[in-house]
């Protein structure tokens, strides 16, 4: 294969520009919202992470595809991103975890990607004119095909307002027994990423995984210790019967929110939340945690944020701030042992700096189970039924 | 918690002289913490014995003592100054070790002095191996399996238990010196030996091997909050068995994964909470297994290092500076990012671009001595480059090493490039061509345990040369191609090779082509937020993002790697001339490709390219900036010799012009030149071929000086005494030489001194601003010899002469800045030897010894002002004697006879200032490294040395005359042999002071009656750059 005559492909923006590039992953188009992610490690989490459903990620950092694919690194059973732009990817996976190349497990799913752009150009052009329409498109082009391609761009549902859960949710309830005697909690599924679920579990839990539109009536039939509220794509105006299902569990159950979840429970006391202009996407942040004054830094990915000043009655107090642009990134009821989290204490990609919290809810579920519930033996005649 | 209100006075230590495994990169860390911690309004107190650096500059700190990094001298400073705290850790392992050592005697208790940054519990755990062991298995994280041992048998006994090879590591010695890889029982016992002797508590850890494991660095920041953050992650290309410093490295990481690096990401921090830096900078390496991602950490460095240096640079992060300020208890979140200003040093980060270190060696200047590479740093400085693929930063820093790196193997057969498969310098060349003829990357990867990810990537250049070379010429290629090409790093020059156009054709087809690089920004966060700091670099993308100015401004070009003859000296002067024209109001645009400077912080220029200093890099950002003048005269032969085609292609060179710098540089234009003038030379001739040169040498007579022409530092310097060993010459070294250059003959004046002499002019005034006597007389190469400054053995009428013809020729050459002329005298005889009209090395040492900055004052010169305007019109007279020793890296070259010649081999130099000028050369001995002995046994060889033994029995010496018996174990505290015995070789790779000249030893033996006499009345006094007169 010659490398100065590389398959052709572009990147038509809503705005009428048009970047030209070289082809890769499966054959085709993709259309979607641009976000870019700053992380340098990390690609085939973030490719699998369904809280991008819907949209096209382009990587900052320019080489994308060194280490291959693992199976150890799937955030969930397929890559949700709809396109991925980078500036160089390998052709070559070198790794000894690596089971796959990224060619391959980009065929295999149908993503499009597009290489040889100036990302950087691009992610200038998504920090300073906020976030973007997209089409990526393999193949020659003209000027007739270009103009399609931007409207096509320009027509594209936006994702402020919809419901997107529906489209990532599982169809049904499961749960992850440990066959151990850990506390069960209910993950109400938004979009999961399977690394909040394995925290669960390595801090002590049971998790019964539950579909988005699981009514407050069926989680409380399951007789959890806590309840956590996954991250998730889209806005979080969109799902608004979990706004109600947040609200009348709160207070019942230990409840953590993670990114989507934390949206959802600002939404469902009665604040509300704005999109940011080009949100936060990387592995790098600080963040503040106002209750001990430590920093530590955090794997974030989210477009709208929570206004804490707007949930009425002083029900939460801001437990952490992001330090570069002062937005709220994690919040506790005052009464209630709840909290939520704007960014992503499970990491996968990024650092480990925020595990504290997963441990912090399983303490605050074990006390709550030593508080009310049934004596060890009974309990184990109920898990056993 | 904020900054400490207990502490108001800081000591900062220095690193010292330059030497391999610790160079110009403290400089860079030195002068951070200095600006950092008076902006926090502390007072600041500094010694460091090297007049080189810039930290040493009397701005820089607020009292400056350049003293020997000794506990004696830094003691009394700590007297004169009762500093409230000691900051340790910028200063490299010198820095390091002094300060234990204070702290072990005591003086730092006694005078109530605390140690901030690292205590001395987490110096200790970091750097003693066996602790270092026991704090990893208590946190779980695995080293290799190693002992510390006292002795060779402990040592045999281990390695019985763990099989060769074995890794030999000596505690507490920089850049691992007396370390080495033990493939058998030989050299295990010689390298045991080796670094029991080199350690200073003699102890060496004997270590399993990971060789051939992948090498990874990270850099971690620590505050008293304990925050901890990664700044960067290091990837070595060479895998595990090459010194770090040796290695060609890459950041961040490219072969690892999320879950991969962020174990290494959380060891990382476990292992600095264990060590137990309160705050700061502490440099970390593992080694991973390729096969199963097993993964031990191979040592901490709690302190700034070269890594740090490197970090720096390839983030945006400005590690020192920050260091300084948690060293003063600031917290990461209370500290601003200069660079997006609106967010906080508490992160992480991220880099949207690949930055590649290539190390440059010196090899050819120990042609004994074997090139392999191994634990034992020998790299003598290094070029960093950034692209936006690994491919095009590579290529880019190949090109800044100013090496002919591609002529190098091209025509070598395979059989030639297999057998440099193994670490040497010429290992990445050789895989390059391979790769060119065919070879597979598994074969490759097998024979050299190079990552298959960075062999493809240089196999991917092979096939775009092969492209390139096998498609249609330049000046039909479209501007997609064109793009393509110089996005892989290809350079105008390799497209000319590879089409066969000429390189100039080359450049205006892509030029025509809208074929101009753009620049972007070194911004520390991916361009998540706008930056605020010019800090730029080339590559062939669609945005440009840095729109020049419509300031006056003048682009200021660097010196490129550091190398034996062009050091940070050089760096020093560009420095000063950013700051001077900065302060005259000029935009000031600095380029360099060298990371351990203080010229690459991205706020020393208002703009910083970080880019090779190479005619085409050079002529884009010229292009790109429409610069009101270019220097070129401040840092060395690298900017120097683009001069001229810079000229050409219509660049305004500021200060003395192309034209003039040839007519001093051509041998014939300054012969004329000198006659014209009547200033004397010695007889000399040029050849052009071997033949010649035997027959012009008979015209001249024997004993004769000769080298090649156009070289730098000596190379291939000799002196000859007859036929019969100019012959010898011509077929052993010259016959080595790449393209047949010309030969340069000398009358050689023996027995004469040397002067060097540098003077400022302006077109119509010329001032002296210093001279300079050796110690060594000519023959040995002037930056090789001890200097003293006002001469002291050189007649008023000499001197005289000698001034009247540095005047003469600086205004018949058209020197606009600096001039450095080197004279030899004997009596009142005064020839000149050659003139160069641009900065030289004494740059730096002269300024201090003066007290005026001269740097700053050519670079005014260069940008129109007249001596007059700037004050400086008579010769400055201090009352002060300063001298300048060098230091010399013959310990790391094996088997290298350690003697002076024509051949300039010192790495770097010590300065010592006192009224008298024998103690001035004590104190400059000293700062050099040589533990002057008080009493003991002097063993002299040689004859003619009546005079020095009177002195050294005078002073209650022992001395004893001629060679040890052979077999007998050294028995002396300093040697001097003049006649060049295999004993010289012994007493350096013992540590005992040693002297091999007649002329050295006279001023050793002064200076030490010197110091015997002054210290009758107590220690010698310090006395701050502050306070000369």
């Amino acid at each position: 294969m010659s490398l100065l005559n590389k398959p052709p492909a572009l990147l038509a923006l809503e705005d009428g520009t048009v970047y030209y590039g070289y082809a890769f992953g499966a054959n085709g188009k993709s259309v979607g919202e641009i976000v870019f992610n700053t992380s340098m490690t990390g690609y085939q989490e973030i490719l699998t992470d369904p809280s991008y459903h819907g949209q096209i990620v382009t990587m900052t950092y320019p080489h994308i595809g060194n280490y291959g694919v693992s199976v150890y690194d799937m955030e969930s059973n397929r890559p949700y991103a709809r396109g991925f732009i980078v500036r160089e990817f390998s052709r070559v996976a070198s790794n000894h975890r690596a089971n796959q190349d990224l060619q391959a497990f980009m065929e295999q799913h149908g993503i499009v990607g597009i290489e040889g752009i100036d990302t950087r150009a691009l992610t200038r052009r998504l920090r300073s004119g906020g976030v973007v329409k997209g089409v990526i498109y393999h193949g020659h082009t003209d000027d007739a095909l270009e103009a399609q391609l931007v409207q096509e761009a320009k027509d594209h549902e936006d994702i402020d307002g919809r419901d997107m859960t529906p489209e990532v949710t599982t169809p049904l309830p499961y749960a992850r027994p440990t066959f151990q005697d850990h506390p069960r909690v209910v993950l109400i599924d938004f979009g999961i990423k399977h690394s909040i679920v394995y925290k669960l579990e390595q801090s002590g839990a049971e998790v019964i995984v539950v579909p988005a539109q699981t009514t407050p009536a069926q989680i409380m039939a399951l007789n959890p210790y806590g309840l956590v509220l996954s991250n998730g794509p889209g806005d979080p105006g969109g799902p608004k019967y979990a706004h109600d299902t947040v609200w009348q569990l709160l207070g019942l159950l230990p409840t953590y929110g993670i990114c989507l979840g934390h949206q959802l429970l600002g939404l469902a006391v009665g604040g509300s939340t704005r999109k940011l202009a080009y949100g936060h996407h990387g592995a790098n942040t600080p963040v503040k945690n106002l209750v001990t004054g430590e920093v530590e830094i955090t794997s974030q990915n989210h477009n709208y944020v929570v206004d804490i000043g707007s949930i009425p009655g002083g029900q939460f107090v801001a437990t952490h701030v992001n330090l570069n642009d002062g937005t709220l990134e994690g919040m506790a009821h005052t009464r209630y042992p709840v909290f939520s989290i704007q960014y992503h204490p499970e990491a996968s990609p990024g650092p480990h700096d925020s595990s504290y919290l997963f441990t912090r809810f399983i303490e605050e579920v074990n006390l709550f189970e030593g508080a009310t519930a049934l004596p060890a033996a009974a309990r184990a005649v109920a898990k056993a039924g | 918690m904020p900054r400490r209100e207990d502490i108001h006075k800081i000591l900062i230590l220095g690193s010292g002289p330059i030497v391999i495994g610790q160079a110009a990169e403290f400089d860079y860390s030195g002068t951070q913490a200095c600006k950092a911690l008076r902006g926090a309004g502390f007072e600041v107190v500094l010694v460091n014995s090297n007049p080189a650096t810039i930290m040493t500059d009397p701005e820089v700190a607020d009292r400056t003592y350049i003293e020997p990094l000794t506990p004696e001298f830094v003691t009394e400073v700590i007297k004169a100054e009762r500093p409230d705290a000691l900051l340790p850790t910028l200063g490299g392992q010198t820095a390091l070790n002094l300060a234990s050592k204070l702290h072990e005697l005591g003086v730092l208790d006694e005078y109530g002095v605390k140690l901030i940054g690292a205590n001395y519990a987490a110096i200790q755990k970091g750097e003693d191996r066996q602790l270092f062991q026991q704090a990893m298995a208590k946190i779980g994280i695995k080293t290799p399996a190693g002992k510390m041992v006292t002795s060779l048998d402990e040592g045999l006994e281990f390695v019985a238990s763990i099989g060769y090879p074995a890794i030999i590591r000596p505690s507490f010695t920089l850049g691992g010196t007396g370390g080495g890889i033990a493939y058998d029982e030989a050299q295990f016992r010689a390298i045991v030996h080796q670094g029991l002797h080199d350690s200073p508590v003699h102890s060496v850890l004997v270590e399993q091997s990971v060789l051939g494991w992948k090498e990874y660095e990270l850099e971690v920041m620590r505050d008293k909050n304990d925050t901890v953050v990664i700044i960067c992650s290091i990837e070595n290309f060479d895998p595990m068995g090459v010194h770090t410093g040796d290695s060609i490295t890459v950041a961040p990481a490219q072969t690892l994964s999320d879950k991969e690096y962020q174990r290494l990401r959380d060891y990382s921090i476990a292992i600095i909470r264990e060590i137990g830096v309160e705050t700061g900078g502490s440099n970390i390496q593992f080694a991973v297994n390729p096969v199963d991602g097993d993964t031990i950490v191979i040592e901490m460095n709690p302190r700034v290092s070269r890594s740090s240096a490197l970090a720096s640079k390839a983030t945006g992060y400005p590690i020192a500076k920050i260091a300084a300020l948690l060293a003063v208890g600031y917290y990461l979140d209370e500290l601003p990012n200069d660079i997006t200003k609106e967010t906080k040093a508490a992160f992480e980060p991220t880099i949207d671009y690949v930055v590649t270190k290539v190390p440059r060696f010196a090899f050819e200047k120990f042609p004994t001595a074997a090139t392999e590479l191994g634990t034992q740093m020998r790299s003598v400085g290094e070029v960093m480059a950034i692209g936006r693929t690994f491919k095009e930063s590579l290529l880019k820093a190949m090109r800044s090493q100013e090496l002919d790196v591609r002529g190098a193997t091209a025509g070598a057969g395979d059989d030639e490039l297999e057998a440099l498969l193994y670490p040497n310098p010429r290992r990445l060349p050789a895989v390059l061509e391979l790769l060119r003829r065919g070879r597979s990357v598994q074969s490759l990867h097998a024979a050299t345990g190079i990552d298959p990810w960075f062999l493809t990537q240089l196999k991917e250049i092979a096939q775009v040369e092969r492209e390139v070379r096998d498609g249609p010429p330049v000046d039909t290629w479209t501007w997609e191609r064109w793009r393509e090409v110089k996005r892989i790093g290809l350079s105008d020059r390799e497209v000319a090779e590879l089409t066969g156009a000429d390189p100039a054709a080359v450049r205006t087809a892509r030029l025509a082509n809208d074929g101009a690089p753009v620049y972007k920004t070194v911004d520390t966060c991916a361009a998540e937020f706008e930056a605020y700091t010019p800090y730029l670099y080339s590559t062939y993308e669609w945005e440009d993002e840095a729109p020049p100015s419509a300031r006056r401004k003048v682009v200021i070009l660097g010196s490129g790697p550091n190398r034996i003859g062009q050091g940070v000296e050089f760096d020093y002067a560009t420095v000063h001339a950013v700051w001077a024209l900065k302060d005259a109001g000029f935009e000031t645009v600095m380029v360099n490709s060298n990371p351990e400077t203080v010229s690459t912080d991205y706020d020393t220029a208002d703009r910083l390219y970080f880019e090779p200093l190479t005619f085409e890099d050079v002529s884009n950002i010229v292009d790109h900036e429409r610069p009101d003048g270019v220097i070129v005269q401040l840092g060395g032969q690298t900017p120097l010799k683009l001069a001229r085609p810079l000229t050409e292609a219509g660049v305004p060179i500021w200060g003395t012009p192309a034209a003039a710098i040839h007519a001093a540089e051509d041998r014939d234009a300054f012969h004329a030149l000198c006659q014209r003038l009547g200033v004397p030379q010695p007889r000399g001739a040029v050849a052009t071929y071997p033949e010649q040169a035997v027959r012009l040498a008979e015209g001249i007579g024997y004993p004769l000086m000769v080298r090649p022409s156009y070289v730098l530092g000596g190379r291939a310097m000799r002196v000859v005494r007859s036929a019969a060993e100019l012959a010898t010459y011509l077929d052993e070294v010259y016959a080595e030489l790449p393209d047949n250059p010309s030969i340069l003959l000398d009358e050689f004046i023996a027995g004469a001194t040397e002067l060097d002499v540098d003077a400022l002019s302006d077109g119509s005034r010329t001032v002296v601003a210093g001279i300079m006597e050796h110690v060594e007389l000519a023959g040995i190469h002037s930056g090789d010899s001890a200097c003293i400054t006002p001469p002291v053995t050189i007649s008023p009428a000499a001197l005289a002469k000698v001034e009247e013809h540095t005047v003469a020729l600086a205004q018949a050459i058209g020197v606009r800045g600096l001039i450095n002329v080197q004279y030899v005298v004997r009596g009142d005889d005064v020839m000149v030897v050659e003139a160069n009209p641009r900065a030289s090395r004494t740059i730096p040492y002269l300024s201090k010894a003066i007290g005026a900055p001269l740097a700053k004052l050519a670079a005014l010169v260069a940008a129109g002002k007249d001596l007059e305007e700037l004050g400086f019109t008579t010769t400055p007279r201090p009352k002060h004697y300063s001298v300048k020793e060098v230091v010399l890296p013959f310990l790391k070259f094996k088997g290298v006879a350690p003697f002076l010649g024509p051949e300039m081999r010192s790495t770097g130099e010590s300065m010592g200032i006192d009224d008298d000028p024998y103690l001035a050369y004590y104190r400059a001995a000293l700062g050099a490294g040589a533990a002057l002995p008080r009493s003991g046994r002097v063993r002299v060889i040689g004859t003619g040395l009546g005079s020095q033994t009177d002195v050294l029995l005078g002073l209650g010496f022992d001395v004893a005359e001629g060679p040890l018996p052979s077999g007998a174990e050294p028995d002396y505290a300093m040697l001097i042999d003049v006649e060049h015995t295999p004993e010289a070789r012994r007493a350096l790779e013992d540590g005992v002071p040693y002297v091999t000249t007649a002329e050295a030893a006279t001023w050793t033996v002064r200076a030490m009656a010197a110091a015997a006499a002054a210290s009758a009345s107590g220690p010698l006094p310090v006395r701050p750059l502050q306070d000369l007169g």
